[in-house]
């Protein structure tokens, strides 16, 4: 089939931007195709991809032989070899995943077996001394762990919006408070009605996460998987928390509960979560009480110098679960539609993975694409992460607007009048971290907002304020 | 870049600028306050309302009136006030690491003070259930998004607590057109005396008592907020942004960068009665030490501070005299009692105390021998100051912790 332009209509159309349409929009247009991402919210990454633990997962513990697998390792390897020329940052933490109990500390072996048959190699098991001189803040009665020495911490934000502005600087649009409502074909041409008007392509790709099953129906008329919404709440601890901690600390996982992870945040928190509680709303990550609490009491249990430590934010994201546990990817090139959905909980680390595989299920039906594109823009990304140098420390600044997290003013502006600007204040938060520290906002809420005013889609002010 | 003071002051609110200032009364030469925001002036820079001032000078101000006040005494007394500069950490010995719009840098000071006040617990740290939608802050970022900003952050907001500072919150809001739709505290009773609260009455804003927040509404900006009321009916309170007052946390994070000992009740630096820190260089004063105080009390305590460091480094000779440390014996605070301070006594005192809820009953400082020193009888609203005057004590008295107990009535 050979691609003709009769302009606005895309090649591809890409349903959602949250972190699998970003990184989907990179791969189609690094390989030359014209993209069109639609996107229902403000900004980037408002579903799923906004609040998760920003883990960058090895597969160590992931279904042996998985598109999962694949997609993560894959995934893994070209984060590695980006992020240097889009400026992003990693922490290398290492997970261990720590057994407190007889049970637990018998099922390390299993574990060990697992990720070395998944090609982790470098993981190994840990004593309980070895464990403690690692991490002395641990609880005395740990009795083991197994290393996992690659798992990493990222900006969670960063690497996404590296992507899609990665995709945008090769020519892929980005439409915002565009939200498909319908879709019908007209020939071999997809004419999607949404929220932004009308809009024409020949593919398009299902990147809509916890309404992926809904967007499917747009395309097929029945979804072929159901998302079940699944919640997992957060609590940020004080940047004076993250001395306690360097390695990730995962649970041994176990058929009956869910356990929590302890993990320092690449801006210099310390955090514990996710709980894992099912839900019908797709668009309600409430925090609650009792769980946050349990939380606290969790973290409290595995690094008792966590008692006391003032709490920075709490949070909660939804998973775009569904009945089953695998990724629901498939392809009806006929049809033009393409779906990645059901990306769970383990979307940040393999996003890149799944574009690449969705790019060549894709590939194989358009013989004839325009071609690689060669030495393609690299995006900058401006550094967040604590343990790099942060603009503050670079003179001529302008003055730091949010103190507790050292955001300049020089920082704020460049976000606003960045390639992929934000849309809302969600979106220049995850840009810049401004009132995301330990004040939210008490000190500096009131200028970020007159210094973004009239610049996002949605303001901080109320409408018809004066 | 690297520079030598006499004092340097972590912060230039009403607490610091007036240590400033009497440093540079009693003689010492160089006084250096460390700002990170453009202005000086602590939290009154943007309270746009009385009172302020009548202890310091005689007379009643708006706030930023007040600040601006401070900030030209402490100039004309010659105190060097560094604005957009950040202290980072306060390293032994006195050396202070600092952020500026130049990068970083260090100052060497023979003492330290930190001055850097308090803030509102954030809906966070309350763990106030919900969604996360925008509109949703503290009484000083409303107060700064009308008086520096000059914009309305919202037209109906909720106001939750009932502290002195969920006043501001309310006088704010309808000088300026923003309607309060209620007024609630989760806790049976207001925060404050209960004749304060009878102004939201006069204002038509119902004062919601006893309520549990059930939830936070709105997607992306405030829509409500869902609360069981004391008489166990559920409502939702339709609303555009939601201020959670008071509640206030001390700004420790240079004191806890520092490494100096904090109170587990203030949550604030631990001092004896001149305000020295676990840190002999290193002095406090002002609401990081208790939250929440008024800002005369700030002053004033800031003013008191400052003699000790000036006499201390009076009496200093050679270069190498080294500081005194921390004196006197610990005052430990019973049930009932979140924090007193300072936290050790020698000498005739003033202690600072505050009750958890309304307190009735007997305030009794013992020795650790159990022997009854000073005793004052109690009635206090919840969030009241409390001020127990303790006398000089024996040697006997000093030589083991004291024990500050509340025995409530029944
Ligand atoms: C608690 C938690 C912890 C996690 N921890 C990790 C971790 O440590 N490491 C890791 O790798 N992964 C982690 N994940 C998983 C990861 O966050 C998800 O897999 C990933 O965010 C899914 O991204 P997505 O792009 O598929 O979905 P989303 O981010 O939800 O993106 C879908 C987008 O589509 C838009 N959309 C929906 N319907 C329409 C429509 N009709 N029209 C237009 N746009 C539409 C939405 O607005 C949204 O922006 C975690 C997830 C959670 C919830
Ligand atoms: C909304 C509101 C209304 C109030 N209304 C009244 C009232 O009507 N009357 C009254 O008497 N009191 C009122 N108060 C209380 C009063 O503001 C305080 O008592 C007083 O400001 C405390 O003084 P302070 O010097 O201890 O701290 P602050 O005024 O908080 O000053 C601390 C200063 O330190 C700076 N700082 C902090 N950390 C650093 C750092 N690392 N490096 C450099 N600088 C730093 C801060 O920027 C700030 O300027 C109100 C408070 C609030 C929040």
């Amino acid at each position: 089939m050979h691609l003709v332009h009769t302009s606005p209509e895309a090649d591809v159309a890409i349903i959602g931007a949250g972190v699998v349409g970003c990184a989907m929009a990179r791969r189609f247009a690094l390989e030359g195709a014209t993209v069109v991402v639609l996107e229902a919210a403000t900004d980037i990454l408002s579903g799923a991809s906004k609040a998760n633990s920003a883990i960058l997962h090895t597969g160590f513990d992931a279904p042996t032989g998985s598109l999962e697998l694949a997609c993560m390792q894959a995934a893994y390897a070209e984060y590695m070899d980006i992020r240097a020329a889009m400026n992003l940052p990693v922490l290398e933490t290492g997970a261990m995943v720590a057994a407190w109990s007889d049970e637990e500390e018998a099922r390390l072996p299993t574990l060990l077996a697992q990720a070395q048959e998944n090609g982790v190699t470098d993981t190994r098991l840990l004593g309980r001394a070895e464990v403690l001189a690692r991490e002395p803040a641990l609880a005395a009665h740990v009795r083991g762990a197994l290393l996992v020495p690659r798992e990493y911490v990222i900006d969670p934000w960063s690497a996404p919006l590296a992507y899609a502005t990665q995709a945008q600087m090769l020519g892929a649009r980005f439409l915002f408070n565009a939200a498909l409502k319908g879709a019908r074909r007209d020939g071999a041409t997809w004419v999607l009605d949404t929220a932004a008007g009308e809009v024409k392509a020949t593919t398009v790709v299902n990147c809509a996460g916890l309404y992926g099953d809904h967007v499917e129906t747009m395309f097929t008329g029945k979804p072929s998987f159901e998302i079940r919404p699944r919640k997992g709440q957060f609590v940020v601890y004080d940047k004076a928390a993250s001395e306690h901690l360097r390695t990730i600390l995962l649970p041994v996982p176990n058929d009956r509960t869910k356990g929590v992870v302890l993990t320092r945040t690449i801006f210099g928190n310390l955090l514990v979560g996710p709980t894992a509680e099912e839900q019908e709303a797709r668009d309600r990550p409430d925090v609650t009480r009792p769980e946050l609490d349990m939380l606290m009491d969790k973290a409290v249990e595995l690094v008792p110098a966590l008692r006391d430590m003032p709490v920075t934010a709490v949070y909660a994201g939804l998973r775009p679960a569904t009945e089953r546990k695998e990724y629901r990817v498939h392809a009806d090139a006929d049809l033009g539609y393409y779906c990645a959905g059901g990306i769970r909980s383990t979307g940040l680390t393999a996003a890149l993975g799944i574009a690449s595989h969705v790019f060549a299920l894709w590939g194989r039906a358009h013989q004839a694409v325009r071609g690689a594109v060669n030495a393609p823009p690299q995006p900058v990304m401006p550094n967040l992460a604590e343990h790099l140098p942060r603009d503050y420390q670079t003179p001529g600044h302008d003055g730091i607007v949010c103190h507790c997290e050292m955001v300049t003013a020089r920082e704020i502006r460049a976000a606003l009048d960045s390639p992929l600007p934000p849309g809302d204040f969600g979106g220049l938060r995850r840009r810049t971290r401004c009132a995301m520290g330990r004040c939210q906002g008490f000190n500096c809420l009131a200028r970020v907002a007159t210094l973004s005013e009239g610049k996002l889609r949605a303001d901080i002010l109320p409408e018809g304020d004066a | 870049m690297s520079d030598t003071c006499d004092v340097a002051i972590v912060g230039g609110g009403p607490a610091g600028l007036s240590a400033a200032v009497e440093l540079k009364r009693q003689g010492v030469a160089r006084v250096v306050v460390l700002e990170r925001f453009g202005r000086a002036g602590g939290i009154p820079r943007h309270c746009g309302h009385p009172p302020f001032g009548m202890r310091e000078f005689r007379r009643v101000l708006s706030g930023p009136a007040y600040a601006r006040r401070l900030v030209a005494t402490a100039e004309e007394a010659g105190v060097e006030i560094r604005t957009d500069h950040t202290v980072t950490a306060v390293r032994s010995g006195g050396v202070l690491e600092l952020a500026t719009t130049q990068g970083a840098m260090t100052l060497t000071a023979r003492r330290v003070l930190i001055a850097t006040g308090n803030r509102e617990r954030t809906r966070a740290q309350r763990l106030a259930p919900g969604l996360r939608p925008v509109g949703v802050m503290n009484t000083a970022a409303l107060q700064s998004f009308v008086y520096e900003e000059g914009r309305k952050p919202f037209l109906r907001p909720v106001i939750v607590g009932s502290e002195m500072v969920a006043l501001s919150a309310l006088l704010t809001c309808m000088r300026h057109g923003m309607r309060p739709v209620a007024l609630v505290e989760t806790r049976e009773r207001v925060q404050t005396r209960r004749l304060f609260m009878a102004l939201a009455a006069l204002l038509r804003v119902p004062v919601l008592t006893g309520a549990e927040l059930l939830s936070i509404e709105g997607r992306t900006r405030v829509e409500g907020l869902r609360l069981r009321r004391n008489d166990g009916t559920e409502t939702m309170l339709a609303c555009d942004g939601i201020v959670f007052s008071g509640r206030f946390t001390p700004e420790a994070t240079v004191a806890r960068a520092s490494g100096l000992a904090l109170d587990a009740g203030s949550l604030g630096p631990e001092i004896d009665a001149g305000g020295r820190s676990s840190d002999p260089h290193v002095f406090v004063a002002g609401n990081v030490l208790h939250p929440v105080e008024t800002a005369g009390v700030c002053w004033a305590e800031g003013r008191r501070v400052a003699g000790v460091i000036a006499r201390e480094l009076a009496a200093e000779t050679g270069e190498t005299t080294e500081p005194a440390s921390r004196a006197g014996a610990a005052v430990r605070p019973g049930e009932g009692l979140r924090y007193v301070v300072p936290q050790r006594i020698s000498g005739a005192t003033e202690l600072n105390i505050r009750a958890e809820g309304a307190a009735r009953g007997r305030l009794v400082l013992r020795d650790a021998t159990g022997r009854e020193l000073v005793v004052k009888t109690l009635r206090a609203y919840p969030e009241q100051p409390i001020r127990l005057r303790v006398p000089a004590l024996d040697a006997a008295a000093l030589s083991g912790d004291l024990h500050l107990g509340l025995e409530r009535d029944d």
